[in-house]
């Protein structure tokens, strides 16, 4: 199979492309998505190609707006609705998860509800309290929704493809600080799976479940051990719904050592979820309490230096690495943030 | 509308038996509205309602027997069992979807009505809601969408007076409902939801007006709520009412006023009407029939559905 450089928003905008010419039911609908700023590129230059009528801005309006991207889904339409930050979705939750998610089972199977929602999340640069926000676990915890977060590129491209042909409501969960990240993609773009894990590195001394752009940090964080003899094995489920249980829970067999790292909070969240798999299905193999990162339960701050604080990073998985395996931090060429994101948005 | 009328009654019968676990919200005193509205339609135009749901489905052409066996929890009901009396559904019939969140279909059937129009179909879609759901943001948020992309739907509004107990001017201001999207540019018209007849004649030229194209509207129909909001008793003796609503309720009952047209207009004599009245209780007792006789779903269909599978 070839494949093409691209960055992560290019590797969106491909898929688009490409889901938009194989199937004319498929529309892109949201706020801005046929502006001149296209979603950070993602959406660059669909409305010139596909026209107005399936690449459309929309009213301010998120909540009725999901509501009629339902009613298109049910006529066989597939609306890709997006959001441009996830927090905005909290306008919306209860044609979530009221109607979208409740659809196909309140009504005793007899419709589909194919509706994609992207939603970005946002990090630093002081995107504070309501720009910030990781909604992943909203989703998890209520039936009806698919819910995938790539992390890379290619992830990006394949799983998009795969929520555009799956018949029920998908989210898809983008992080505005991946859209930098440049990757191997298929070309032409090909579909993903759903559910699928991804060891993103192989290691021995413990297992690091991270998501998203924390994939990025725990990499970075690896790295760091590695020079200091420690070697970790980085899982990412990709997929939260559903989720690849198998590889989680056999990295965790094999390296006795558990931290999970979200983007979002810890309460009730992704990590609490996989600790909990961990729980059921390791526990006779772990050698260490399970640990978790996340934000700070607190809302999250513009200030750089409790920006900062608020968020896991590559510094404070390799600390939790340190503590995990009763060794003392070194504290010398710790890396920081990878991030070099300048915002403004 | 005796259809209507006569299942509700056997539903408030049957309710102390517990066989229908499951919260009923009765039309008894509204049916004119979803007849008179249906009748305007054509089978392959959608419905999309609310928890006070039979009446529509009914109108709408659904299945009795399957309503029955709905509310009963039954496998042959029109949801599999799995909606209860609050959401009744038949896409065969064109009843796309009742929901227990007020307000909660407009975005759905506004999204409907958008796939119609994009999909160059000449169906019209009709939302149903009470008076209760105009204080719904998405009330709004639909409207404007549909008045911008020039929507074949209606926006049908029962006005039976109460959002549960709470009355119109305890929650507005401005008590024209017919009005509350006038600024949005939605041209909307009151008429008396008790008189069949009107509301079929309204709402057929209204359903020519949207399939060529006008673009939405909205109908505000009154009525008035014999039952309790939930559940199968009378509560005129509650207290929260106008003191003379009883006595309107039933000098306006829209089924008196039906038979009473039709004997000074079209001369039908009372056998008709007991011939009537006697086969749509025929269909009632087989349905309640049908219900009963109707098996439990299997424990194994608890996780169907969730999701479709992938074809």
């Amino acid at each position: 199979m070839s494949t093409k450089r691209l960055k992560y928003g290019e590797a969106i905008r491909a898929a688009l492309f490409h889901a938009m010419e194989a199937d004319p039911a498929v529309f892109v609908m949201g706020l801005g998505v046929d502006d001149h700023r296209a979603i950070f590129g993602s959406v660059k230059g669909l409305v010139e190609r596909f026209g107005p009528e399936r690449v459309f801005d929309t009213p301010i309006s998120e909540a009725a707006m999901t509501g009629v991207a339902v009613g298109a889904a049910l006529n066989g339409m597939k609306p890709i609705h997006v959001h441009i930050r996830s927090d905005f979705l909290y306008l919306a939750m209860d044609q979530l998860f009221n109607i979208a998610a409740k659809w196909r089972y309140m009504f005793g199977g007899s419709m589909k509800v194919p509706l994609v929602v992207r939603a970005v999340i946002g990090r630093s640069w002081g995107q504070g309290a309501q720009h910030s926000q990781s909604l992943q676990s909203f989703f998890m915890h209520v039936p009806g929704f698919k819910v995938v977060m790539p992390t890379t590129p290619a992830d990006a491209q394949g799983l998009l493809l795969a929520a555009v042909n799956e018949p029920n409501p998908v989210f898809i969960l983008e992080h505005r600080l991946l859209y930098d990240i440049v990757g191997d993609v298929p070309d032409p773009p090909t579909e993903a799976p759903l559910g699928k894990a991804y060891v993103r590195r192989s290691g021995k001394d413990l297992t690091i479940v991270a998501n998203s752009y924390m994939v990025v940090e725990a990499l970075k964080a690896a790295e760091f051990l590695e020079s200091q003899g420690i070697d970790a094995e980085i899982v990412d489920p990709v997929s939260l719904v559903p989720l690849d249980r198998e590889t989680i829970v056999s990295s965790v067999r094999k390296t006795g050592r558990l931290i999970v790292v979200d983007t979002s909070w810890t309460a009730c969240g992704v990590s609490a979820e996989i600790a909990a798999i961990a729980a059921e299905r390791a526990f006779d193999r772990l050698k260490v309490p399970v640990r978790r990162l996340g934000m700070q339960p607190t809302t999250c701050p513009v200030s750089k230096p409790l920006e900062n604080a608020f968020y896991p990073s590559a510094r404070t998985i390799a600390m939790e690495a340190f503590s995990m395996l009763g060794r003392a931090f070194p504290d010398i060429n710790v890396p920081v943030l990878s991030s070099t994101f300048k915002g403004p948005f | 509308m005796l259809r209507i009328r006569l299942a509700e009654q056997r539903i408030t019968e049957v309710y102390p038996t517990d066989k229908i676990q499951s919260p009923i919200h009765l039309s008894v005193g509204q049916e004119a509205i979803a007849a008179g509205v249906c009748a305007a339609l054509l089978k392959t135009d959608h419905v999309h309602g609310t928890y006070r749901g039979h009446a529509f489905y009914l109108a709408k052409g659904g299945d009795m027997n399957r309503m029955f066996a709905e509310l009963y929890g039954k496998d042959a009901g029109c949801a599999r069992g799995k909606g209860g009396s609050m959401h009744l559904v038949d896409p065969e019939a064109g009843l796309m979807s009742c929901s227990a969140i007020v307000a909660s279909t407009i975005p759905v059937a506004t999204g409907d009505a958008f796939a119609s129009s994009r999909q160059g179909r000449k169906r019209v879609v009709v939302s149903v809601f009470g008076d209760g759901a105009i204080d719904e943001g998405v009330f709004f948020e639909s409207v404007n969408f549909a008045v911008l992309k020039k929507l074949p739907i209606l926006y049908v509004l029962e006005n039976n007076g109460y959002a549960i107990h709470s009355k119109i001017p305890e929650r507005r201001k401005q008590v024209e409902l017919w009005r509350a999207a006038e600024g949005l540019g939605l041209p909307g018209e009151k008429f008396d939801g008790n008189d069949v007849g009107a509301v079929y004649s309204v709402m057929a030229k209204a359903v020519a007006w949207v399939r060529k194209g006008g673009g939405p509207r909205l109908l505000e129909f009154t009525a008035y709520r014999w039952h309790e909001h939930v559940g199968p008793g009378i509560d005129f003796h509650e207290g929260y009412r106008r003191p003379n609503e009883q006595a309107l309720a039933q000098k306006n009952d829209p089924l008196r006023l039906a038979k009473a047209d039709l004997a000074k207009r079209c001369k039908v004599g009372p056998e008709h009407f007991e011939q009537w009245e006697a086969e749509a209780r025929d269909e009632v007792d087989e349905a309640v029939e049908f219900a009963e006789r109707s098996p439990f779903p299997t424990a194994e269909r608890l996780h169907q559905d969730v999701f479709a599978e992938r074809s």
